[in-house]
């Protein structure tokens, strides 16, 4: 059972992070809009003291931090300093500040090296912690997606769960037009994962679907590719590139928290 | 050096926190220690990204992870893990590169690094180590492992040493004169060549010769220091370009420690001045870090008149 407030992390902390951002007149709103629903199941929801959550699409850091202001790493008093002079909560998640970011991310195509290497650490150590890493659909375009992708089906790691956030949009056109889809069903399963394809936005799919992944003893790594929307919940942000960069400005401030409050009765 | 690194890695693998991976390479060399360390004996193929981001992530759950491959490949493809993932947390991975400099000669420009020591030794937290001899190999993964942060190990065609005590420290005394006129600082293996263009000019008595093995530079030995305050003459050499090399890391320090030199020579790898290729010994020679250049110019700096008695009208 799925303890139901959880539901409401939905649109909290999407109020949230428009607050940051609008505060901080920072970008990367869409992206974080796009996957704190995949962070609420798996960062809040499932992920235990042992195990590991690397969020390797850092430009997505603010979801980051309200989750882990959430569950009480980050007090609200730090989560100001976002984006000032002298925070520990840049842009992108900095090194050695909160258990909680075990590493530094931001540059793209990082994380899923260094969760598979968690993983082969807990698998060498007849450790039962899981290892989380949260990647784009647009990530999946770097090198490193496709040596770590055949590494961990070599070293059977079925402790390994990698998330897409596959939005269809990157840096500067839709996926399918810039290197095609590097996050499809077919070319994971195809690698040898256990593929699971579900609505990210969906807080039911995302938990059971990792739930069943976890209990998938098969010797093969996961994936989930959670299908999202970027700029999910705010209307005019949704599924448009712009929202990748733009701050928001007062008028636009307004309409985003009222779309929210409207979309998820927050 | 490669078998010397073998032998102390099958020595400290067994702590079972040690873990070795290797990026497709050591046939010949690694079968012992593959068979010993069994699962904490890894390839991950030619994939060496993923390499360094997968030790990052044994380190942060308590291994020590030494990755192996050939110097450029280790280096240059994955500067970013090596900055981002590894020294950005200080972790225990030790990035070790075989055939530094024109090591493997005739296989061409793609397998060389002469650039290693400046993208190494500028990363956050990363010590470098060059042994210059043999046995400098041990010590120098004792000190890494030692020291459990991020390090590089420059392995290249070492000999055995000719001194009693070798050191992994920054500045190591290998052979000195009170009579000496100048002193003579090399990098790694070649300075093999300055002590054959020594012995073969029988100039032992008129150099004070010291190895350079752990980058950046930290409180210069002593009698290094005095020689070079002595004899006001110090020629460097080094399998690296100028540029990041040890003739600037020590000229930094030298100007710091406010120490005046009449004369200076850096003797560096120049690329591929002709455009051609071939083995080590060749690619030396044309940068002029062959035991014949280092030779002329001690010979030139010992005939020319002393400076001081120059100003003085004296000859």
């Amino acid at each position: 059972m799925i303890d139901q407030s959880i539901y409401s992390l939905q649109g909290n902390l999407r109020l949230q992070l428009i607050e940051m951002y609008h505060s901080a007149n920072a970008g990367h709103i869409g992206c974080s809009l796009s996957c704190i629903d995949l962070m609420i199941g798996s960062l809040i929801h499932h992920k235990k003291e042992e195990d590991s959550f690397i969020l390797s699409k850092g430009h997505a850091a603010a979801s980051l931090y309200v989750c882990l202001n959430h569950t009480g790493e980050i007090s609200n008093e730090e989560l100001n300093t976002f984006y000032k002079n002298g925070t520990k909560l840049p842009a992108h998640p900095a090194a050695n500040k909160f258990s909680g970011i075990p590493f530094a991310l931001g540059s793209l195509g990082h994380g899923f090296p260094i969760a598979a290497g968690i993983a082969k650490a807990n698998k060498l150590k007849k450790n039962t912690a899981y290892s989380y890493v949260l990647m784009s659909d647009g990530e999946t375009n770097e090198g490193t997606t496709w040596e770590a992708a055949h590494f961990s089906v070599m070293h059977k790691l079925d402790n390994l769960i990698v998330l897409i956030d596959k939005n269809g949009l990157q840096g500067f056109g839709n996926t399918k037009d810039i290197l095609g889809d590097t996050a499809s069903e077919e070319k994971w399963q195809t690698l040898g994962f256990e593929v699971l394809s579900i609505n990210g936005h969906d807080l039911e799919q995302i938990i059971n679907g990792i739930d069943k992944l976890k209990k998938s003893k098969n010797s093969k790594p996961k994936v989930i590719i959670g299908n999202t929307v970027k700029g999910k919940g705010v209307s005019f942000m949704e599924n448009e590139m712009k929202w990748h960069y733009l701050p928001l400005d007062p008028r636009l401030y307004q309409q985003a928290i009222n779309d929210i409050k409207k979309q998820y009765s927050a | 050096m490669r078998k010397a690194f073998s032998n102390i890695i099958s020595k400290v693998a067994e702590d079972e926190k040690v873990i070795f991976i290797t990026g497709d390479l050591g046939f010949n060399a690694f079968e012992n220690i593959q068979e010993s360390m069994k699962d904490r004996f890894i390839n991950t193929g030619v994939a060496e990204q993923n390499m360094i981001g997968v030790a990052a992530g044994l380190a942060h759950k308590g291994y020590k992870v030494f990755c192996y491959s050939i110097a450029p490949f280790i280096t240059y493809r994955c500067l970013e893990q090596i900055r981002i993932d590894v020294c950005f947390h200080k972790l225990p991975v030790f990035i070790v590169g075989n055939g530094g400099g024109y090591g493997y000669g005739i296989m061409g420009a793609t397998h060389h690094s002469i650039e290693d020591i400046a993208c190494m030794s500028s990363m956050p937290g990363m010590t470098c180590y060059v042994p210059s001899f043999v046995e400098e190999v041990e010590t120098s993964v004792l000190k890494i492992l030692e020291s459990g942060a991020p390090a590089y190990l420059r392995l290249g065609l070492g000999k055995k040493s000719l001194i009693k005590q070798t050191k992994p420290e920054s500045v190591n005394t290998v052979s000195s004169s009170p009579e000496a006129k100048i002193t003579i600082l090399a990098l790694g293996p070649v300075i093999n060549n300055v002590i054959a263009a020594i012995e073969n000019a029988g100039y032992k008595d008129k150099v004070n010769l010291f190895s350079a093995v752990k980058l950046p530079f930290e409180n210069l030995n002593a009698a290094f220091l005095q020689s070079v305050t002595n004899t006001k003459k110090l020629l460097v050499v080094e399998e690296h370009i100028a540029r990041g090399g040890i003739a600037e890391h020590l000229a930094l320090s030298l100007m710091n420690n406010n120490i005046h030199l009449n004369k200076f020579k850096s003797l560096h790898a120049l690329g591929y001045p002709n455009g051609l290729y071939g083995d080590q010994n060749y690619h030396q020679t044309q940068s002029g870090i062959d035991p014949g250049n280092i030779q002329k110019i001690i010979k030139e700096w010992l005939t020319m008149s002393n400076p001081d008695a120059e100003h003085r009208g004296i000859h």
